[in-house]
């Protein structure tokens, strides 16, 4: 946890001297993987990040979108995976406060949560369920507190996370135009801490969190309070309205060291603090401690003299700490002193700015070996195996976690968790739909069209509520990137994302890096997420009751993409075969025509094809709508396949949309004249789901019964197992 | 906000009273539900609507009262109590003695609880966890000023959001929550064994309400999955009391 010997070689001969101790520790916070990017950096420059909505400000955290009226909508994306292996409740809760004070520190206020949560595999593995029911009671318990709804996410297992734990949180900020802060100071404004008091957690958690986790390192895992956050984030927003802030920054990963340095160097000026003027939380901290404490709910705000008192009466209203601790000088340098001796005193560039690294990169050997493996052959009983795949963990319903989330709070959620996306309402009338996906099993046999898959299928989740995707962040999920093979892999699935971003002309703005993620039997597959927000500036498409004579299309050709489905690594724990790839021509074209039908209000509802293939999404329809459907797997666009693959099939760009059938021409028609490859493959009716090819019966399952198991599987499993 | 959402709702409501009820909003460090609960009265049912900060004195013109939901003060120690020390709760105890009506919603009906202006206790849930679900609940009492407009028995469609939301009292005290008709709603089923399936009740003189569910989350079609008429009677509940006595 210290600096590696090039970097300090680097740094001596940058700042013309050595560097002291508290120095070394500063550099050595704020240079770890975690705050500096710097294994990553110069090739995240290849992700798109302009467009028509996009609002570019220096300095902010999260990514700023103009969806009209004078509204902007803020997201940001973090993960708190160290931590929260090691202490999920709190690991997790902090995860959810550091995000929030991103969309914060825009001038936002913070409207919905979406949580990606992955763990290792809880059938068999009881630490794998105490990881998974506490990091869920940490983001309840956090995020119900403050009020701001937690309103979608997704939830996987895997044995590569055995030991483990991914807790990504992405969160959603919404606000006026003219209130967004502008990050811009001068010299003898006044530097502020607010909020809560400066302890010994979370000391050197950035570097913790840019190692292999090795030693369970308790004291490097932050304390949540959500109550002083939400107390921040109203004096907060007070102070917003009252223009009180110049400008503003969370505190997170590398504490005041992180802060201060990237705040002086992003608006070119220097910064001189005190530490003897940070309230502490226990008597006889170090400088160094204190610079690189990583305590929870603490903002850094910039005002000048004439504000200060409105501010502090503010701070006082709400209770919230807040002290001076230094001031804006014009000569671009970090100094921190001990009242009078000065500890640290280095330019604020240097200390920001990380010397990068072109790590090198190479093709896995296994990648080959494992798309040619033998696959397995079909099970007789089909109707058995799409019920054990409903029932899975990765399968069955969330509502167990879903449910000790407040999803209401706020009055915004017009579609709720348990959909495709969950959908937002605006207050200039519009509507923001919200989802976030992975998937690790794709990713780990192709990391570009499985980090493409992710994309598409966050786009397709958002289309399905009548949106238009306007904007991404992405989450990339690695192990050691100093093994060239993983880095080959994240060099891979960025690649991929920034493909997919720019045939869609979607931009990319905001994500987080997260290397280092092994577990004591290796590497995490790549685990790249990917939030989408769509628009809708008319009518969402709500979740509707499928009514009996309902008709079933099909967009999109099955193919043979079976490798990492659920039904190869869930039935015959098989890891192999080819993952489904993104033809992104045939993507945009799906994308395009199901948007316009949905938008054109034809339709009663969609549902994307993703997990567990069209068995599982047809069944997904039918149970919750309580209804039966006849389908007929021989209409199917495919190629050739047995009737297992057709079921069980994961390929990308498939929508399935459910159409009364006053109606059905009309659709028919407009998805002919666009020319999509479609089909009318079933109609709704009685209480049972069954599946023929050419007049033989293939599959048969009861509506009620299967709804019943994939409704309570989880909850079971959790309190039961 | 939501305006012409909320067009038809208001000209109902309108209708039914043309004089401007004056409601205040409690807010105590850590309400989360302040600013649901204050559009809803000002948006949808066009009320003359203020905040209060658990700090200031609350004029003597005051209609009605609202204590929202959220964690105040974060949950600490227990739900409520420590809110129901603040310095507004002898204002409000004041008022309420004297009729005005006060309604208290989730966090708000454990600070009336615990400042005892009702009684009996919410105590953790069995599940010891959250539960964020839509529930049905059951009028047992028209003659409070938010349900008066309501038929006995009639259902609401509500959804709850609560930790510690399950009402307890002893059986005696039970008993007499009976015989003076205080309890004013019940869950259509079991869902958190509360005594009694008890989800509201209120003062003897029937003018203090506490309740679990919000409906605050219910008086909008556009986020009601089900039916927001019986939600929105609550509310012009209120406005026809008030109305009545002005």
């Amino acid at each position: 946890m210290s600096l590696q010997k090039e970097e300090l070689e680097y740094l001596t001969k940058k700042i013309g001297r050595q560097p002291n101790d508290t120095e070394r520790h500063i550099v050595a916070a704020e240079w770890s993987e975690h705050c500096s990017y710097k294994s990553s950096k110069i090739h995240l420059k290849m992700l798109p990040n302009k467009g028509a909505r996009v609002i570019h400000e220096k300095g902010y955290d999260s990514g700023v979108l103009d969806v009209g009226d004078g509204y902007v909508v803020t997201v940001h994306i973090e993960s708190h995976n160290h931590p929260s292996a090691v202490e999920p409740y709190g690991g997790a809760a902090t995860g959810v406060g550091g995000v929030i004070r991103d969309i914060l520190s825009a001038g936002t206020r913070p409207i919905a949560l979406l949580d990606g949560l992955r763990f290792g595999d809880i059938t068999k593995d009881s630490h794998a369920r105490w990881l998974f029911k506490n990091a869920v009671t940490g983001i309840a318990d956090y995020g119900n507190c403050l009020g701001i709804p937690t309103v979608g996410g997704e939830v996987e297992f895997d044995k590569c996370y055995s030991n483990y734990a991914l807790v990504d949180v992405a969160s959603v900020g919404f606000g006026k135009k003219e209130r967004l802060i502008k990050n811009q100071a001068k010299a003898g404004d006044v530097v502020v801490l607010m909020g809560g008091s400066t302890g010994r957690d979370g000391i050197g958690g950035a570097q913790f969190a840019s190692d292999s986790l090795e030693t369970e390192d308790r004291s490097a895992v932050q304390i949540p309070d959500p109550f002083i956050e939400k107390l921040i984030i109203e004096a907060t927003l007070e102070a917003r309205n009252e223009g009180l802030i110049k400008a503003i920054k969370d505190l997170g990963g590398g504490g005041l060291s992180c802060a201060i340095s990237e705040t002086a160097d992003a608006m070119g000026v220097g910064i001189e603090l005190d530490v003897n003027q940070v309230h502490t939380r226990e008597p006889n901290m170090k400088p160094a401690e204190i610079m690189t404490s990583e305590s929870q709910e603490r903002m850094l705000v910039i005002t000048d003299k004439k504000r200060l008192p409105k501010l502090q009466k503010i701070c006082k209203k709400f209770r919230v700490s807040c002290s001076v601790i230094g001031k804006v000088t014009g000569d671009k340098i970090m100094k921190v002193k001990d009242s009078k001796s000065v500890l640290a005193s280095m330019p604020a560039e240097i200390v920001a700015n990380a010397p990068l690294l072109n790590r090198p990169s190479k093709e896995p050997s296994y990648l080959k070996q494992l798309q040619n493996k033998k696959e397995p052959t079909s099970p007789k009983d089909l109707s058995k195996t799409i019920l054990s795949l409903l029932f899975s963990p990765n399968i069955a319903s969330k509502i167990w976690v879903y449910g000790q989330y407040d999803h209401e709070v706020g009055i915004r959620t017009v579609v709720k968790p348990g959909s495709d996306a969950a959908v937002l309402r605006l207050d200039n009338g519009k509507y923001l739909s919200v989802k976030i996906d992975g998937n690790p099993k794709h990713c780990y046999l192709d990391p570009k069209n499985g980090a493409m898959g992710c994309f598409e299928e966050a786009c397709r989740n958002v289309v399905c509520t009548g949106a238009e995707p306007i904007g991404m962040v992405d989450h990339l999920q690695f192990g050691n990137p100093e093994n060239p093979e993983i880095f080959w892999t994240f060099l891979e699935s960025l690649k991929g994302i920034t493909e997919f971003c720019k045939h869609f002309e979607i931009p990319c703005v905001g994500g987080k890096v997260s290397l280092y993620n092994e577990t004591p039997h290796g590497p995490i597959k790549p685990t790249p997420l990917i939030g989408v927000l769509g628009l809708i500036e008319k009518t969402p498409l709500k979740p509707q009751k499928v009514m009996p004579g309902d008709a079933l299309i099909l967009v999109g050709t099955t193919k043979d993409e079976l490798g990492g489905s659920e039904y190869y690594e869930h039935i015959h724990d098989f890891i192999g075969g080819k993952a489904p790839k993104i033809n992104l021509t045939e993507s945009k074209k799906n994308m395009d025509a199901v948007l316009s039908i949905i938008q054109s209000g034809q339709v009663r509802a969609a549902h994307d094809c993703a997990k567990g293939g069209l068995a599982i999404a047809i069944s997904e329809l039918c149970m919750t709508s309580q209804i039966g459907c006849a389908v007929s797997m021989d209409k199917v666009p495919q190629q050739k396949l047995d009737s297992a693959k057709i079921l069980f099939s994961e390929s990308h760009s498939r929508y399935l949309l459910v159409v009364e059938k006053s109606k059905l021409d009309s659709v028919l028609s407009s998805l002919r004249k666009k020319n999509i490859t479609h089909s009318q493959i079933g109609s709704f009716q009685g209480n049972e789901i069954i599946f023929s090819n050419k007049k033989n019966q293939v599959a048969k399952l009861r509506v009620d019964k299967a709804h019943e198991k994939w409704f309570n599987s989880l909850r079971e499993l959790v309190l039961h197992a | 906000m939501f305006f012409n959402r909320c067009y038809w709702l208001w000209f109902n409501n309108r209708a039914t009273y043309n004089g401007i009820v004056k409601v205040g909003v409690i807010v105590f460090p850590g309400s989360n539900c302040d600013r649901d609960m204050f559009h809803v009265l000002q948006d949808v049912f066009k009320l003359d609507v203020k905040y209060y900060w658990h700090e200031d004195k609350l004029p003597k013109n005051l209609d009605a009262v609202v204590l929202p939901g959220g964690f105040s003060y974060g949950d600490r120690l227990r739900a409520g109590v420590i809110a129901a020390h603040s310095p507004v709760i002898s204002d409000v105890k004041k008022m309420a003695e004297k009729g005005m009506p006060v309604l208290g919603v989730c966090n708000g009906f454990q600070i009336l609880v615990e400042s005892e202006l009702l009684p009996g206790v919410l105590l953790k849930n069995t599940s010891l966890n959250f539960m964020c679900q839509w529930t049905e609940l059951i009028v047992k009492n028209n003659k409070t000023p938010f349900t008066s407009k309501f038929k006995l028995g009639q259902k609401i469609p509500i959804p709850i959001a609560n930790g510690e939301g399950r009402y307890y009292i002893d059986k005696e005290n039970l008993e007499k929550l009976k015989k003076n008709n205080q309890i004013v709603f019940q869950y259509g089923s079991n869902i958190n064994d509360s005594v009694f399936d008890i989800a509201g009740i209120c003062n003897k003189e029937g003018n203090v309400v506490g309740m679990m569910p919000h409906p605050e989350r219910a008086v909008e079609p556009e986020i009601n999955p089900k039916d927001c008429a019986p939600s929105n009677m609550i509310f012009q509940s209120l406005i026809a009391t008030v109305g009545a006595r002005k």
